[in-house]
């Protein structure tokens, strides 16, 4: 009797367990954590926007890192923001970093547009070149100023 | 004069009240200061996991699944028309991981299986089960109390699993097999949005508070109530809805601590 008992509590202990690993590898994204070997990048924005640590950093779409921090840096009164990129795939030293938008209203990731010169970035190297967050505000407010200062009307944005 | 008899019974009932309070909370360190005692008698606990988790899974697993179809279905309906029925897998997966999964089990729990231990041990103390076993010099909070807590400590994050995971799958039924919903960005939508720390090991912490919060309950309402027929149904029903006040109101306190920093 005890044996049929423990014999059924084990197997819905296993059910229960199978939910688990389920729910952690299938429906939330345990699975895509790349483990690999990673090098960090430091890039300074005047404005990260709504960036979040965790975010996704893509180059030509494809997912190449994540920001692993964000902080603020007194000195320069700019935002630093840490990289953490795929060991795999490096970028020339004269490659910008820009905030974008996933869709017109979606999550915020980091774009790495790569540069043309021959030697790479390493590990705690800084990205010189990089491009704020573009507010709608901003886009707004740039759109309203180029017309009454008779620009050609669109937003144009550096 | 009465204005003063007024605040005499309210004083009474604030005090009845703590005392409450402060035997459940004696009770809880009871049970909890013999878990290392209990923990070897693993039998014990097995035959319990087996009476609250195994014949719990039947109704946990029903509604598990039937939540997952209709928040499959109202999900499609509404994100329908923002044209984004792709991100139906999130929302059904984001909900039931983070509130449904561990409220809509622990409330079932409380209902399936916090009654019945209530029930048990009300009997045992109405027939003076208890006391005969305090005569043989066995401690009932260790022998009858501390394996059904363990028990139900164990048994209720399987459940919630179990019930979270049947619920995503009843939306992928309704979302991709009946009504075509693209089976790839229902699932890709999903692994991005569900964070494994902030939603799953969340859900995870959630689910045992409330698989202790329903089981000491339960065992307090038992060991405590009137010896007789009426004390053991009016017990049972205490356990009913103490336990759910409870699970409801520490959801909120949760929910506001684990998803309010981001």
């Amino acid at each position: 009797m005890q044996k049929t008992i423990n014999l059924l509590v084990g197997v819905f202990f296993l059910l229960g367990m199978a939910a688990l690993v389920f729910l952690s590898l299938r429906v939330s994204n345990l699975a895509s954590w790349s483990t690999g070997p990673s090098y960090k990048l430091v890039a300074y924005f005047d404005d990260i926007g709504g960036l979040k640590p965790r975010a996704a950093v893509r180059s030509a779409g494809v997912l190449v890192g994540r920001v692993s921090a964000i902080g603020f840096d007194d000195k320069r009164y700019q935002a630093v923001v840490t990289l953490e990129l795929d060991a795999a795939v490096s970028f020339p030293k004269d490659s910008s970093a820009q905030i974008l938008t996933a869709g017109l209203l979606g999550e915020k990731y980091v774009g790495l547009l790569p540069g043309a010169e021959e030697q790479v970035l390493k590990n705690n190297d800084q990205i010189r070149l990089t491009q704020s967050a573009l507010g709608l505000e901003s886009v707004i407010s740039q759109f309203l100023y180029n017309r009454d200062t008779g620009g050609t009307g669109g937003a144009s944005v550096k | 004069m009465k204005a003063l008899d007024r605040i005499t019974n309210l004083g009474q009932w604030v005090i009845s009240v703590l005392e409450g309070l402060g035997a459940y909370a004696r009770l809880c360190g009871a049970v909890i200061a013999r878990g290392p005692r209990v923990i070897k008698r693993m039998d014990l606990i097995s035959t319990q996991i087996h009476f609250l988790g195994n014949h719990s899974l039947a109704i946990v697993l029903v509604s598990g699944l039937f939540v997952g179809l209709v928040l499959g279905l109202q999900g499609y309906y509404t994100l329908r028309r923002y044209g984004s029925e792709e991100a139906l897998g999130l929302l059904v997966a984001l909900s039931l991981v983070r509130e449904l999964g561990p409220v809509v089990t622990a409330l079932l729990f409380a209902g399936r299986a916090g009654t019945s231990l209530t029930a048990e041990i009300g009997l045992m103390k109405a027939g003076e089960q208890l006391s005969a076993l305090e005569a043989m010099a066995v401690d009932p909070v260790e022998r009858i109390l501390g394996p059904r807590f363990l028990g139900g400590l164990v048994a209720m994050p399987l459940l919630a699993a179990l019930f979270s995971a049947l619920g995503v799958m009843g939306g992928w039924l309704v979302g991709v097999v009946l009504i075509g919903v693209d089976s790839g960005a229902f699932w890709s939508q999903m692994a991005v949005g569900v964070d494994f720390w902030n939603d799953i090991v969340n859900g995870v912490v959630k689910s045992m508070v409330f698989g202790f919060a329903v089981t000491s309950l339960a065992l307090y309402m038992g060991y405590s109530c009137r010896p007789t027929p009426e004390g053991v149904s009016r017990a049972t029903t205490a356990t009913v809805v103490a336990g759910s006040l409870a699970v409801l109101g520490l959801d909120f306190v949760l929910t506001a601590l684990m998803f309010s920093s981001d």
